[in-house]
């Protein structure tokens, strides 16, 4: 697999990772970015995925998969046991974040962190217009039958992280081109769809 | 599919765990497929414990043409243990010493002792290595044993509802059996052969072992409290419910084809697997291991439950081993590996083409 055939934001996750890296993969999904990171970048690790089809993927891909949820999984891995931990695009969907946090933070020395921007201007001109939940292609859902139960802000993530004492060490606009991305960056609650922290402890 | 029986005889003595020796000792096996020219898709089979080398028969949903274990693909071995009643050298075979059969006077014999016997098999038909090592319930007891004693012959290991160290729960029921088994006033200390068998005790003990099998849910669902044949209560102690009527005719088909020493033995040996104990720890089991591990546990299996096979997974884990846990939301306790279940043969088929890529 190439990095052809990732979506953008996972490139971008791809690109931050060093070579070689003990990887975790926190609702891996299919797989795609862990099959990725395995065949470009020489790393190692475990998707962690709760949906049966999606960890068939996994193993015709030939990964490492662990079938539970996360909080679970997390408590079988030792601290500091991964270079890099990774949730991409699940906190919204997380009953109880904060334990996650903190469980990725102890086994990962850095952890990634992806989710859907509601600060995003569309989300809020939306509310504002029409007075109802906003949904976007990015969540399309129903109040009532929406998985990300979590709305989240890159503002609010970042009060998050300030409250538990979690060390941000960039912060990125999940936004193309990458030139624009440095330009926007001050703006990103505002502009960006996804937000993307990289966080230590 | 046609079935080939072939007895291997060993040459030499097998030297047991226990520190005892027995043989030189029978092994009878079938084989599917052939074994291509680079001797790379030889797959082992091991069966749990009624079981025998008829593994299209008993797997009949994971093994045969086209299937997840495809015997157009892949040379696949299945020999019944030693201990066993289907052609290998066990309790009901004729000891040399005595021209009698063993009954009592074989020793016992371990999980390990199984697999040993298994590698000389592995020699005799000119294998390197195993493909893939595959096995339920004991099976799967016998895949993880592969691995941690031949490490570099097993490339990849699938285990499923199985168990590192048999739980004491498990323990009490095939104890409980095989009390069954040595209280049957035909039991004669093992010498029974020739004789009336311990028939009442054997099924009793199958009948034990049976509930073990299924769970809580799938007996309400199956049985509830429905009356057989019936629709008031007797008021006396034949027969009333379904599921009594269930077990006894488990109980009573499976005298018909299985020895009550080997009953004692097999369950003894699963007793006493504890790869802890013998190793050390899991992480010392596993350490020089280079397989690859699908490892699948059953949502309502309450005999080697799915917290007992993560426990060996974090052990995996740790050792920084390939390993894919998943488990199977099934209704049908431990029993529901020999079933219709879709998504554990695609993880099998899956699995497995993918290391035939590599």
């Amino acid at each position: 697999m190439t990095t052809n055939n990732l979506h953008y934001f996972h490139k971008m996750i791809y690109n931050l990772i060093p070579e070689k890296s003990r990887v975790l993969d926190l609702g891996c999904g299919d797989g795609a970015l862990l099959a990725a990171l395995s065949t470009g970048k020489n790393t190692k690790g475990y998707g962690v995925e709760i949906d049966i089809a999606n960890v068939k993927v996994c193993v015709a891909n030939g990964l490492s998969v662990y079938q539970g949820n996360l909080i679970e999984a997390l408590r079988e891995f030792g601290t500091k046991r991964f270079d890099v931990v990774i949730l991409s695009q699940t906190l919204q969907e997380v009953y109880d974040p904060i334990p996650v946090l903190e469980e990725m933070l102890r086994v990962g020395k850095k952890v990634i962190v992806t989710f859907p921007n509601f600060g995003h201007w569309k989300v809020r001109l939306q509310l504002l217009l029409s007075g109802s939940s906003p949904r976007t292609k990015q969540l399309p859902y129903e109040w009532y039958n929406t998985p990300n139960i979590r709305v989240i802000t890159i503002n609010d993530f970042r009060s998050l992280c300030k409250a538990h004492h979690i060390r941000v060490l960039d912060q990125a606009p999940l936004i193309k081109p990458k030139w624009l991305q440095i330009l926007i960056k001050p703006f990103s609650n505002l502009v960006s769809k996804k937000g993307l922290f990289i966080l230590q402890r | 599919m046609a079935h080939t029986h072939t007895a291997f005889e060993g040459k030499n003595a097998l030297k047991l765990e226990s520190g005892q020796t027995l043989g030189p000792i029978t092994q009878c096996y079938t084989t599917f497929g052939s074994l291509n020219a680079t001797k790379s898709n030889a797959i082992l089979v091991c069966h749990a414990l009624t079981g025998d080398a008829d593994a299209d028969i008993w797997w009949k949903t994971l093994i045969g043409p086209g299937k997840a274990v495809d015997t157009n693909r892949y040379f696949i071995v299945c020999a019944n243990v030693i201990g066993g009643c289907k052609g290998s050298t066990g309790p009901s075979s004729i000891n040399p010493e005595t021209d009698q059969p063993y009954g009592s006077d074989f020793p016992v014999i371990t999980i390990g002792d199984m697999v040993n016997a298994q590698y000389n098999l592995m020699e005799h038909l000119n294998i390197p290595y195993w493909l893939s090592v595959i096995g339920g319930s004991m099976g799967g007891m016998q895949a993880l044993e592969w691995a941690a004693s031949y490490p570099d012959k097993v490339r990849s290991c699938i285990p499923l509802a199985a168990t590192a160290q048999v739980s004491p729960t498990a323990i009490a029921f095939d104890a409980i059996g095989r009390s069954a088994i040595s209280s049957d006033p035909n039991f004669n200390k093992g010498h029974f052969y020739g004789k009336a068998i311990p028939q009442k005790g054997l099924a009793t003990a199958r009948m034990i072992a049976h509930i073990t099998y299924l769970s809580e849910q799938s007996i309400d669902s199956k049985f509830g409290r429905k009356l057989q044949d019936k629709s008031e209560y007797g008021y006396h102690f034949d027969t009333d419910f379904q599921i009594e009527s269930y077990l006894k005719y488990q109980g009573d088909k499976f005298v018909d084809r299985f020895d009550a020493n080997t009953y004692l033995y097999l369950t003894k040996a699963i007793s006493y697997f504890d790869m802890p104990r013998k190793y050390g720890s899991l992480e010392k089991a596993f350490s020089a291991t280079q397989a690859k591990f699908l490892v699948i546990a059953i949502t309502t299996d309450w005999l080697y439950t799915p917290a007992q096979s993560k426990e060996f997974v974090k052990s995996l884990i740790r050792l920084d081993k390939e390993v894919t846990y998943a488990e199977m939301d099934s209704m049908n306790g431990h029993d529901a590996f020999l079933l219709e279940q879709p998504d554990l043969t695609d993880l099998v088929q899956l699995f497995l083409e993918k290391l035939n890529d590599n």
